[in-house]
């Protein structure tokens, strides 16, 4: 089963294009949604949730298009994103007042016990909330519904190392009930790389990979050497290179080819994830 | 039971894990009929993927250490462990074979490869 599908979605900019999509997200897993600046990840996202349509293609969310059924995707998901999407000038409870009659399966106690357990006060102005705090509040309204599906959009950027752990163990309660997916677009890749099951990584409008984040990590290695192993036919093996007065270090998107052709002469280790955004940006190269 | 995960490890995660809930397995430490954490429970409690802690059970369970009944979770099995411990040390056999023929290659004596061997045990030893 799939929490979301998108078969060739197309969506064109004066400068910009989100080329050619198609990828499944799969029910009941965590999916992160990784890329440069600019990659086309908040369009997709946007996308997915309706805020703006594709010029061609189809987008499924839990199992139906949204302009037939809007209504009733939304109330299946929980949005959090790094924009504010609540009224400056009222305050949370106010705020609370207005969203809860939306959902159908709105329940009050867990909206509390989150209010509490993230230390936000029901009287404050949405205005005089952090930029941490509002992310906060936005998730205790995403999680207080019942949401078959989670997106999360930059969600940890404004957040400190102490939440953003405490995140991590939300995120993995709610995929304790196999039903429930959540998608997580991010920068702050070492989160993902914890509890991630899924990567999707664009770059330049593109699709990538759509794929197990283990073996992601397992086939890409980086390798690290003197710049004498370095010719026109080692070089293919790069998605990006960086190279200095001490050596090289780059990364190479086939792992057992790498070993057999570096073999003892270079270091190879284990990438992470932003290994991949780094080289693949700087590579410009586009690898699978 | 307990899992320790170590970022600096060069071994992946699913190794480091697979490794110890076998070795508590083969250690007594887990007896047959034990209760192991679900899946998604273990994922949760390392804060590791799902996918990571299925692919762990599902290898265990290949080597029959465990046995999933469906709806209940996962259970340490009931095979013998004498019998697992056996089928281990044939597998260990089978590496010192190797290892064997290899020193014969590099014409080390018999004792020349006790030496090292207990050269190498005691380093692993000392931490």
């Amino acid at each position: 089963m799939n929490a979301i599908e998108l078969r060739n979605v197309t969506k064109t900019y004066p400068l910009f294009k989100v080329d050619n999509i198609s990828l499944d997200v799969k029910q009941g897993y965590i999916t992160g949604l990784i890329g440069p600046n600019g990659a086309g990840k908040s369009t997709l996202i946007k996308m997915i949730i309706g805020l703006i349509y594709p010029d061609t293609g189809s987008i499924k969310t839990l199992g139906s298009e949204m302009h037939n059924q809007e209504v009733n995707i939304k109330q299946r998901i929980g949005i959090v994103s790094d924009d504010c999407f609540y009224y400056e000038h009222l305050t949370i409870r106010e705020m609370r007042r207005m969203i809860a009659p939306f959902y159908k399966k709105w329940d009050d106690k867990t909206f509390n016990t989150y209010l509490e357990q993230f230390e936000l006060s029901p009287r404050k102005k949405i205005r005089d909330l952090s930029k941490g705090m509002k992310i906060k509040f936005s998730l205790a309204v995403a999680l207080s519904h019942d949401a078959e599906l989670l997106i999360m959009d930059e969600p940890t950027s404004g957040l400190d190392p102490v939440f953003r752990r405490e995140l991590l163990d939300l995120l993995a309660d709610m995929i304790q009930d196999e039903t429930k997916s959540i998608i997580f677009s991010t920068h702050i890749t070492t989160d993902l790389e914890r509890i991630a099951d899924y990567i999707m990584f664009m770059n330049q409008g593109k699709l990538i990979f759509n794929e197990v984040k283990d073996d992601v990590l397992e086939r890409y290695t980086i390798v690290k050497g003197d710049m004498d192993l370095l010719d026109s036919d080692t070089r293919s093996q790069f998605v990006g290179i960086r190279e200095t007065a001490v050596g090289f270090e780059g990364l190479a998107d086939n792992r057992a080819e790498a070993e057999r052709l570096f073999g003892n002469y270079a270091l190879l280790h284990r990438p992470s994830l932003e290994d991949l955004i780094y080289y693949s940006a700087k590579g410009g190269r586009n690898h699978a | 039971m307990n899992i320790l995960i170590s970022n600096a490890s060069s071994d992946p995660i699913y190794i480091q894990i697979l490794t110890q809930i076998r070795q508590s397995i083969l250690s007594g430490e887990l007896v047959a009929g034990d209760n192991l954490p679900s899946i998604r429970q273990l994922a949760k409690d390392l804060q590791v993927s799902v996918i990571t802690t299925k692919r762990v059970y599902e290898e265990l369970e290949k080597e029959k250490l465990i046995d999933s009944v469906v709806g209940k979770g996962c259970f340490v099995s009931g095979v013998n462990q004498d019998f697992i411990r056996e089928r281990r040390m044939k597998q260990m056999e089978e590496k010192m074979h190797e290892i064997i023929r290899e020193s014969k290659e590099l014409g080390m004596s018999s004792q020349d490869l006790i030496d090292h061997l207990t050269l190498l045990f005691e380093e692993e030893q000392t931490p």
